[in-house]
């Protein structure tokens, strides 16, 4: 299991690096970073002073050797709007985006898990054509519609709940539902199936068959099997709620990392931009491998592959 | 002495002539008609497709169903609600926006820049994903842990804001945007047509073939790569919802296809600010999204559960 474990941790590494890459040649894909990072009224001769500035004028594996040196440290230079180090501008926002998909998560799990067993044990029933629906429409809802309609009914019409900017718990409701839905849905879905799966299982029959009641059946037996992917998917449905957050972010003006993002591409402040993507990206990989990590427990036979 | 017809015709072609003999069907037409019935009985299946060919039908005849020049502003007539009779006695069934517009033409045409994009991205991205999926299971070792690290690399970036921050460098346009999401979309087509490749190496027609000394890409194009397509067909159909939600997001984000040119995402964007006065700027262009891909991926289900029921997507 080490050694698994081990070389996990050396492809998460390995993963590291190449988001660096990426994330350093985001700025040099027009092949002129000076004149993407100024305004449009600059002249000739700010670009060439900037460009001489930042070292521009290097080849490029001398910039990105440099810029390897800075990112190890964590200074991804300085934002170009604010004047300080891009990275803590960055840092300073994650916990918020991080209560935000946290909370996406639980909602998400909270509803998935139950709707999903119930559906799967009331095979064909109302409730289970009434969850599968819902989590069709869930799939294929775009975030940031759901958000505008919550705000138009919660906020604009009903007046019940706070439609932007971060606070109490009212503040992070209609966010974490934004949020949580689209995992909500597919996390649903997965326990369905996963779950029915199980069920037609000889060991589910043979313990029916010894006469245990229906849910130590279900909730002992069938679940602790079912769960298994449901782990490696919370793993991966983190990066599409840390993308997420990127939209869910604007419309409720909530001060996390993806609206920061935004505002940066906007205002050309690339070195923001750098390390926000490269800081989410890496969250990210190490969550996976964590993910990793509890999955050798959760299934030893993990280890022979 | 050969027998003549009266007609004086040499009896060959009477023969031929008399009995017409059908064209054999090829087994695999069969297969399709087969399969096509069943995608039929489907009914869920049988609607997303319904959706998916009036949505298409929409965006190639929008100039003759649209009731309005999608662009023809009219401030007099601004802000009007769903259902609107101008002095003309026309009727605006959706309603107008913040300058007068037509939504019901303007989300007709909308289907336009959405189906552009989600088909030409999905296109590239499947093209890419099939070539680097072959290549990583056919020869598998080193070239498959290269290829799959860079799948790793490529999906540890949350999607959306790898493509606004390279859209914001390059600027958007139609092209931008297609390069973008084609692109950055190619593990999922990757990693599927990988693991069906690393089980159709094994076979017996395969293994027979290299045996017989055929070169690596005759048994790629001959052997391997039309049992790969059925996945692939799968996996596309279900990638295109999620392209035509990346457009409408980044058109949300006024990094798409910009005004006066109408997307789902833009008109989504405008109806925000008038939340408050004009609920329908902001409800219906979503509900065409929403209705698209839903439509998408209950053909995509229905093709999957139909084509490949095995096929975790």
């Amino acid at each position: 299991m080490k050694s698994y474990l081990l070389r996990r941790l050396w492809q998460s590494l390995l993963v590291i690096f190449g988001v660096s890459v990426v994330v350093f040649l985001i700025l040099h894909l027009t092949g002129d970073p000076a004149a993407l990072m100024l305004p449009p009224d600059a002249t000739a001769e700010d670009i060439a002073k900037f460009r001489h500035d930042m070292g521009f004028d290097d080849p490029v594996a001398v910039q990105y050797v440099r810029f390897l040196k800075g990112a190890v440290r964590g200074d991804f230079g300085q934002s170009i709007r604010h004047g300080e180090p891009a990275m803590g501008l960055v840092v300073e926002r994650l916990p918020a985006t991080f209560e935000l998909a946290g909370a996406g998560l639980v909602i998400a799990l909270a509803l998935a898990i139950p709707a999903g067993i119930v559906s799967a044990v009331r095979r064909n029933t109302s409730i289970d054509y009434i969850s599968t629906v819902v989590a069709l429409l869930g799939q294929a809802m775009p975030t940031f519609w759901l958000g505008i309609m919550l705000i138009l009914v919660f906020s604009v019409r009903l007046n019940w709940l706070p439609s932007s900017g971060r606070g109490d718990v009212e503040h992070l409701i209609l966010p974490a539902i934004t949020l949580g839905l689209f995992t909500t849905a597919r996390i649903t879905r997965l326990t369905r199936s996963g779950m029915l799966e199980v069920l037609g299982q000889d060991y589910i029959r043979t313990a029916r068959a010894k006469g245990m009641g229906e849910p130590p059946v279900v909730w002992k037996h069938a679940l602790k099997n079912a769960a298994i992917p449901i782990v490696t998917i919370v793993g991966i449905e983190l990066g599409t709620l840390l993308g997420g957050s990127v939209i869910t972010e604007t419309i409720f003006a909530w001060p996390g990392v993806g609206r920061l993002s935004v505002q940066a591409i906007f205002n050309r402040d690339y070195p923001v931009v750098q390390s926000a993507v490269f800081l989410l990206a890496s969250t990210f990989v190490i969550v996976n491998f964590l993910v990793d990590v509890v999955y050798t427990y959760l299934d030893p036979r993990i280890r022979f592959r | 002495m050969a027998p003549r017809s009266q007609y004086g015709v040499p009896p060959t072609s009477v023969v031929a002539e008399a009995v017409p003999v059908p064209a054999p069907r090829s087994p695999r037409e069969r297969e399709w008609v087969t399969l096509l019935r069943r995608l039929v009985r489907r009914r869920t299946a049988l609607f997303g497709a319904a959706v998916v060919v009036a949505v298409m039908l929409a965006a190639a005849l929008a100039p003759l169903v649209s009731p309005f020049d999608p662009l023809e502003q009219d401030i007099g007539q601004r802000l009007k609600e769903p259902g609107w009779q101008d002095a003309q006695g026309r009727v605006h069934a959706l309603g107008t926006d913040h300058l007068g517009r037509d939504i019901l033409s303007r989300i007709v045409f909308g289907s336009r820049i959405a189906l552009v994009v989600g088909l030409a991205a999905v296109v590239i991205s499947g093209v890419l994903g099939m070539v680097i999926g072959l290549v990583a299971g056919y020869f598998g070792g080193r070239v498959d842990d290269i290829l799959m690290r860079l799948a790793d690399i490529q999906l540890a970036f949350p999607f959306i804001l790898l493509a606004i921050a390279v859209i914001g460098v390059l600027g958007p346009s139609l092209r931008n945007i297609i390069i973008v999401i084609g692109v950055s979309s190619w593990v999922v087509y990757a990693r599927v047509v990988r693991g069906e490749v690393l089980s159709i190496r094994e076979r017996e027609y395969v293994q027979a073939a290299i045996a017989l000394g055929s070169q690596h890409g005759r048994v790629l194009w001959q052997h391997v790569l039309p049992n790969t397509f059925t996945p692939w067909l799968v996996v596309a159909t279900l990638d295109m919802a999620r392209v035509i939600v990346i457009e409408s997001a980044l058109s949300f984000l006024g990094l798409g296809v910009q005004p006066p040119t109408p997307t789902w995402g833009g008109m989504l964007a405008d109806g925000r600010v008038y939340l408050s006065t004009a609920w329908w700027l902001a409800t219906f262009p979503g509900l065409a999204i929403l209705i698209t891909v839903l439509g998408i991926n209950l053909l995509g289900d229905g093709l999957r559960d139909t084509l490949d029921p095995r096929l975790k997507v």
